[in-house]
């Protein structure tokens, strides 16, 4: 007789539905599973009583009066990114990071001549490799979570990852010279990404479409990139230090 | 009158943080309890807190409104958890290789060795069950505090998380039998 797997526990205890059918009959007819079901819930049903403390007094103004000098500036809309002034900005930043990079390579007076120390470098790179890989990752979630059935339009995710992808080069570029390979690496495999959505056809059918999430949770690239971004977020927080990207 | 989720971010994506302010307010408890879950940590409870807003002021134009402000902020509280986790973890490891299977989990739960006779069993279980949260992966012990404590189901947190509903599955699997690995012996020493 085959007995249920833990997985199929899992699923009814928490009332999920069933990998498989035929699991009430089993369970009526089988001792075995049903002491098994038993001794998970009663596992299950005690960490229930893992209790929460409340927070200290006064924990929304505490959050607020940390965060509030940080939202100096509006939210950023999808839109915005794509706008002209944006997308110039953009370019210009780039262009910025490439000069002071090569500055900084050639000699220290070249960089200063470039305006920009060291530091000041690596956190404008910090930024900005921190928002492309936050823009990236949005690209890759949504088509994660798109319906699949029918046709699906990926023309919207297609022309943001077309853009993505000469500042990708950069960044990678960047982070090669300065030999942060963690960086470079997940850079290198985003753009692979980024190129084949940006050249896949428009309109997919569920097949097709199919095969490219797969292959994007086959390179596990969303996870190295919230590692990565993590990374990032955390060497734009601490103290400046010389170091590279 | 109160001022509902929807016009509080519609005025805080205008560029008014007060409006912001009120969201804060509003959900900060529920953001706290659940932080507090994914960390067992008062103090790191609460920098999740901040990081959240402070992720969800930046996302907010990506808030599309076809799920509740709430629902969308617990979504962000999630993902900043499992950053910390996995940051955590990775130090951790890099303190103190850790053999990834569950022996180390009933190797510390046979560690504790609880008697019946003094097991006070809530305050054990609570003594234990630290730990052995400690020893999931980050995307385990995520996905199991969605599903068990916040009772979100398997596709909504695979959506959260930005994997598929089958990995997000496989997560709450393992977790539960690296739970019960560490747990079971000592929930049966309560009940014998």
């Amino acid at each position: 007789m085959k007995h249920l797997s833990e997985e199929d526990l899992v699923l009814r205890y928490y009332g999920e539905p069933p990998s498989g059918g035929g699991d009430e009959e089993h369970l009526e007819s089988c001792e075995t599973c049903r002491a098994n079901l038993v001794a998970m819930s009663r596992v299950l049903d005690a960490m229930n009583g893992l209790e929460v403390p409340e927070p200290l007094d006064g924990l929304s103004e505490r959050v607020w009066q940390r965060i509030a000098p940080e939202l100096a500036e509006s939210p950023t809309r999808w839109t915005d990114w794509f706008a002209p002034r944006r997308l110039a900005a953009v370019g210009a930043m780039a262009a910025l990071v490439i000069a002071a990079f090569l500055a900084g390579r050639v000699s220290q007076r070249q960089a200063q001549v470039a305006g920009l120390s060291g530091p000041v470098r690596e956190r404008i790179m910090l930024v900005a490799v921190g928002e492309h890989l936050e823009q990236s990752q949005m690209i890759l979630i949504e088509l994660m979570n798109s319906n699949a059935k029918g046709t699906v339009d990926i023309s919207e995710e297609q022309q943001r990852a077309q853009d993505l992808i000469g500042e990708n080069r950069i960044y990678r570029q960047a982070a090669l010279r300065t030999g942060d390979k963690s960086v470079s690496n997940v850079l290198d495999e985003l753009e692979r990404v980024l190129l084949d959505v940006a050249h896949s056809p428009s309109k997919l059918n569920s097949a097709e479409f199919e095969q490219i999430r797969q292959r994007i949770e086959a390179d596990g690239i969303l996870f190295k990139i919230r590692v990565v971004g993590s990374n990032l977020r955390e060497r734009e927080a601490a103290p400046v230090k010389g170091r590279a990207l | 009158m109160e001022q509902s989720d929807a016009a509080a971010v519609a005025q805080a994506r205008d560029g008014n943080p007060d409006a912001f302010r009120v969201l804060v307010e509003r959900h900060s408890h529920s953001v706290f309890r659940l932080a507090f879950r994914m960390t067992g940590n008062q103090h790191d409870a609460e920098d999740l807190v901040q990081e959240t807003f402070l992720r969800a002021y930046r996302q907010l134009g990506k808030f599309d409104g076809r799920a509740s402000f709430g629902t969308w902020l617990y979504r962000v509280a999630a993902n900043c958890s499992l950053d910390l986790i996995r940051l955590r973890k990775r130090r951790q490891e890099q303190q103190a290789p850790v053999d990834e299977e569950g022996q180390e989990i009933a190797a510390v739960a046979a560690a504790e060795d609880p008697t019946p006779d003094r097991l006070a069993f809530s305050g054990e279980l609570n003594r234990l069950l630290g730990p052995a949260l400690e020893r999931l992966s980050p995307m385990e012990r995520t996905a199991f505090v969605m599903r068990h404590y916040e009772g979100m189901c398997i596709e909504d947190i695979g959506r959260a998380l930005g994997v598929h509903a089958g990995a997000a599955k496989h997560s709450v699997f393992r977790a539960v039998q690296k739970l019960r690995q560490a747990l079971e012996p000592a929930v049966s020493s309560a009940k014998s």
